[in-house]
């Protein structure tokens, strides 16, 4: 029984692939890409990785597909013909170099779960997954927040001269309908209280930093599309503070263990959990924000509401 | 009695699939967005309620299944809320484009 709902969804996730990549209109193809991160995190469920599952839909399906949507706006109805083949081909190309990877694994793969899960008790941690984000391979992840800031740092580059400290363009073009405004305000509150739970969660369920950050940057966007606060300002100090602080508290941390513990990015001994708890949070906060400025796009205006 | 509730449990379930079933006909099937998003509202409201309901007796928990019944509410929320948003942006085009025909001779 189970090996039939499994075939449908492995089916499903690749006809919801076809879909997106051979949709004729970009907006179509984003939404069938929306529809496959959702079905590709059912997927992640099946294979028992909740917090690959959580992640591919908050940030694969949710956040992606809203930048992809706003920036598929600006785009025309009918692709270049020369564009769609050239889209196909390299479509085509990677899906067979990842085939031909996965058929030229070993069986059975090499795998460092063993490790990883006999290493975790000195973490202080529950959560494999964490453990791994956050002491293994913090290296990993402070570099992946430093790309984090980058890909901001390239949705502000694409703002003109004269307007790039101000503010975004506004999600609506007058003012936001009634029922968002009413969905902002029922919504929010509870949202915020499950994105600080995925966070504290995290360290012994499935959950993190970036899911956490996920949840918390959908409320804020809700909360800006129901025009319940001002768009931000590029050059608040505050604002750059926040974006600075999950990078630089990481690295902050890991100097720290040099002292410490006599490494890089060690935790003190005895510590651990409190200095991760405390990083994660900073990252939540960083990640949070940078998912909700790159949603809102480049600054295009100085005193727009 | 655990029979029983199976029973219960099957009886619901496959309701509420039938409700998503139809929605999801509607949502293909029917001519404008209006119509649609009525066809929908069912399938996540009705369809929703009647799965959770089916799924309580299998509940391991109390908080297991006061949390199912948070799914369905905050999906009712959402559903409605966003339900207006877009029927009243399909309005709204509806208006522009039935102008702009006006304005053609």
């Amino acid at each position: 029984m189970s090996l039939v709902f499994d075939a449908l969804a492995g089916l499903l996730v690749a006809g919801a692939a076809l879909a997106a990549v051979t949709a004729a209109a970009p907006r179509a193809a984003v939404i069938a890409f929306m529809g496959y991160g959702v079905l590709l995190g059912l997927a992640w469920a099946r294979l028992a990785a909740p917090d690959v599952a959580l992640t591919e839909i908050a940030i694969g399906s949710g956040i992606s597909g809203i930048v992809l949507l706003r920036a598929a706006a600006g785009l025309p109805a009918v692709p270049p013909a020369a564009n769609r083949a050239l889209a196909a081909a390299i479509s085509v190309a990677v899906a067979l170099g990842l085939a031909a990877l996965v058929l030229a694994l070993p069986e059975p793969a090499p795998s460092r779960a063993a490790d990883a899960a006999a290493a975790l008790p000195a973490t202080g941690l529950g959560n494999p997954v964490t453990g791994v984000l956050l002491a293994f391979r913090a290296l990993d992840t402070l570099l992946e927040k430093i790309v984090l800031l980058l890909a901001l740092v390239g949705v502000w580059a694409l703002a003109r001269d004269p307007l790039w400290r101000g503010r975004p363009e506004p999600l609506f073009a007058g003012a936001a309908p009634a029922p968002s405004a009413f969905l902002a305000r029922v919504l929010v509150p509870i949202g915020v209280l499950v994105g600080a739970y995925l966070l504290w969660a995290g360290a012994d369920a499935p959950g993190g930093a970036f899911q956490s950050g996920a949840t918390l940057a959908a409320m804020g966007l809700l909360a800006l599309m129901a025009g319940l606060a001002p768009l931000p300002r590029a050059d608040d100090r505050r604002l750059r503070l926040v974006l600075l602080a999950g990078p630089f508290g990481l690295l902050a941390a890991g100097f720290l263990g040099w002292a410490t513990a006599g490494a890089f990015l060690a935790f003190p001994p005895g510590f651990e959990k409190p200095v991760i708890k405390i990083v994660e949070i900073a990252i939540t906060a960083s990640i949070a924000l940078t998912l909700i400025l790159v949603v809102l796009g480049p600054p295009a205006g100085e005193e727009r509401p | 009695m655990s029979l029983l509730l199976d029973a219960v449990t099957l009886l619901l379930v496959s309701a509420g699939v039938l409700f998503f079933a139809a929605g999801t006909l509607g949502l293909l099937r029917l001519p404008d967005p209006l119509t649609r998003i009525h066809a929908l509202t069912k399938a996540d409201n009705v369809g929703l309620a009647l799965i959770v309901l089916g799924l309580l007796p299998q509940a391991g928990s109390v908080m297991a299944g006061v949390k199912m019944i948070a799914v369905w509410a905050l999906a009712q929320i959402a559903s409605g809320a966003v339900s207006q948003v877009l029927a009243e942006a399909a309005t709204l085009e509806a208006q522009i484009e039935a102008t702009a025909r006006e304005k053609r001779p």
